[in-house]
């Protein structure tokens, strides 16, 4: 059931975008205010028809500009969360949800509603209006409206930007812990570089309405042309690790692929799989085991590839084990330790360097086959 | 008291109300959700009537519906009898002339509604029709409540344009404004008082309970 776009238009902003998501994908596409995600999301959900477009889900066609077959949006078997949630103010949680599905013979979808709001953590708020939830609670509500469509592709545009940081950090364990129970292709608009490299398997950098750079996080990362267009500082890779105890100190000791790292206390049991964002600049690089070195964490790793910036530094991907890891240094350094691909060094990385922010739980690709719903 | 002349205003009030419910929604949805060329002029047209006197409005609808004209003439071969000085007359001239009564407060009351909740609304998989009666109804209520209430109050209480289409034919078109008039002109003030009264509790209590409503749905909607 894999989601494949085609968009071209020159009007009223310019657009030349062509990917694919698979079934269970969550593909991000980012980029800056105006720079046109929105616009190919209002294209697969069929609110706004590019002039030469083609959208097909599992092979039938939603949207073929060249063939003339144009399914109108409430055709469209589409979930969508809007910005702004575009909850009905008039209708109480659970109705909100009751409205998308139509599909649904009446008597399923009381049970089906509650099952849903139930998922989504809003068990007991069946009977609120949206003036009487709060901004995550509502985006809650508009998650569930979506899912209860039983959407072909689900599309998430800007769904964590109105609300509080605190409450998006939730949101997103949330709905990363959501996709083991989701099989359809999802979408997800955003400019914040985090939230894709945290929520995507995949992403697409769109710039001007053209796609500038596609591939999983650690590609996209490693890219000058992606990396231009988000600031050099975005640079980072996320690491999958294991939560393998809980020391009394206040540290948690995790073990990655690449050996253990330590970090500043992760609230979750012991087994829990997460992945925590390293960002370029925080690394550090070594030829020789370090000693005397206040820093905890210590990866062996082997240089992959060197991208050599206009200014002083230099971007070193790294495979640390089964993961990426990118590391910001500079040419100087590059030259006077003879980093070249292939090369063995050590990877540190200070345990303080990472917030809480920088821990998720990890997208669902990475638990395949825990699927549950057909 | 003229009952016959109340019962003649309500009657009239009533056919306007539900002539014009339909064409407000229509009309009113369109200039609030559609840009097109011309709009301007479209919103323009609407508006007219309001700013016209109603003498010089009841002139051309006289002119435009009288025996000689095409109007006038189609209605005859149809329907057997004259449009001026009918009670049929009464109606269109009435729906013609609170077009602006019903159709502006409709529009404010669609142009209310978020784009994106219509939106919704459509990747739900509500069709036009449903998300119509099911999302944009019931949240432009309070416009549409506004606009029969306005258009029946200004109805009962229509004085020139009346007396230009209807004359003030009893049990046809003398309608209790006109009826209230004519107990002055004949020096009976008692009769135009009670007329007066009972004409005025009947606009008080429809705009009191028209604020009620809409306080209640705009609590509801918080």
């Amino acid at each position: 059931m894999a989601l494949e776009v085609m968009a071209r238009a020159t009007a009223p902003i310019p657009l030349d975008v062509s990917f694919r998501v698979e079934p269970g994908e969550l593909l991000a596409l980012v980029g800056h205010s105006g720079s046109g995600k929105s616009t190919i999301l209002r294209t697969i959900a069929g609110l706004w028809q590019p002039s030469a477009a083609c959208v097909t889900v599992n092979g039938t066609p939603w949207l073929d500009t060249s063939r003339g077959v144009v399914l109108p949006p409430h055709h469209r078997r589409v979930g969508m969360v809007f910005q702004s949630y575009a909850l009905f103010p008039h209708m109480t949680a659970a109705a909100n949800v009751m409205a998308a599905m139509g599909h649904m013979p009446k008597a399923e979808r009381g049970p089906e509603a509650q099952r849903l709001l139930t998922l989504v953590n809003l068990g007991g708020l069946e009977q609120r209006r949206p003036a009487e939830l709060s901004g995550g609670q509502q985006q809650r509500v508009a998650v569930a409206r979506a899912l209860a469509r039983q959407p072909q592709a689900l599309l998430l545009d800007e769904p964590f930007s109105a609300v509080d940081r605190a409450t998006r950090e939730t949101l997103y364990g949330e709905i990363a812990a959501l996709r083991a129970h989701l099989n359809m292709p999802v979408v997800l608009v955003t400019h914040d570089m985090d939230e894709a490299r945290m929520l995507a398997d995949r992403m697409v950098v769109i710039e001007h309405g053209r796609m500038l750079s596609a591939g999983t996080a650690a590609e996209v990362m490693f890219d000058p042309a992606a990396l231009r267009a988000l600031g050099i500082r975005e640079a980072g890779s996320a690491i999958t690790a294991r939560i393998a105890a809980q020391d009394a100190d206040g540290l948690t000791r995790l073990e990655t692929s690449a050996g253990p790292l330590w970090l500043p206390r992760i609230e979750a049991t012991i087994g829990t799989v997460v992945r925590v964002r390293v960002l370029g600049h925080e690394v550090l690089l070594s030829r020789t085991p370090p000693q005397g070195l206040s820093a905890l964490n210590v990866l062996p790793a082997t240089v992959e590839e060197i991208s050599q910036g206009e200014g002083p530094g230099a971007l070193v991907r790294l495979r640390a084990g089964e993961d990426t890891i990118l590391a910001r240094i500079t040419r100087r350094s590059v030259n006077s330790l003879e980093l070249a691909p292939g090369a063995s060094c050590y990877a540190i990385l200070k345990s303080m360097a990472v917030a809480r922010a920088q821990v998720f739980p990890p997208p669902a690709a990475a638990k395949a086959g825990e699927a549950t719903r057909g | 008291m003229d009952w016959t002349a109340l019962w003649l205003s309500l009657r009239l009030a009533g056919w306007t109300v539900l002539i014009l419910l339909p064409v407000s929604v229509f009309v009113g949805r369109l200039l609030a959700y559609r840009e097109f060329r011309g709009k301007s002029v479209a919103d323009a047209l609407v508006m007219l009537p309001l700013v016209l006197p109603p003498t010089v409005f009841g002139f051309y609808l006289l002119i435009a519906f009288g025996g000689n004209s095409p109007i006038g003439q189609f209605w005859r071969a149809n329907f057997g009898q004259q449009l001026v000085f009918s009670f049929e007359g009464l109606v269109v001239a009435s729906v013609i002339f609170n077009l602006p009564f019903a159709i502006q407060p409709a529009q404010r009351g669609f142009e209310a509604i978020a784009k994106e909740v219509r939106e919704a609304a459509a990747c739900c998989g509500l069709g036009p029709l449903r998300s119509l009666w099911q999302v944009e109804l019931p949240l432009a209520w309070p416009g549409l409540m506004t606009a029969m209430v306005l258009t029946f109050a200004h109805t009962l209480g229509e004085f020139g344009i009346v007396l230009m289409v209807g004359g003030a034919i009893p049990g046809e078109t003398k309608t209790i404004a006109i009826a209230i008039y004519d107990r002055v002109q004949a020096f009976d003030d008692g009769s135009a008082a009670i007329m007066s009264a009972v004409l005025l509790t009947i606009s008080l209590v429809t705009i009191t309970v028209t604020f009620w409503l809409s306080a209640r749905v705009g609590r509801r909607l918080g």
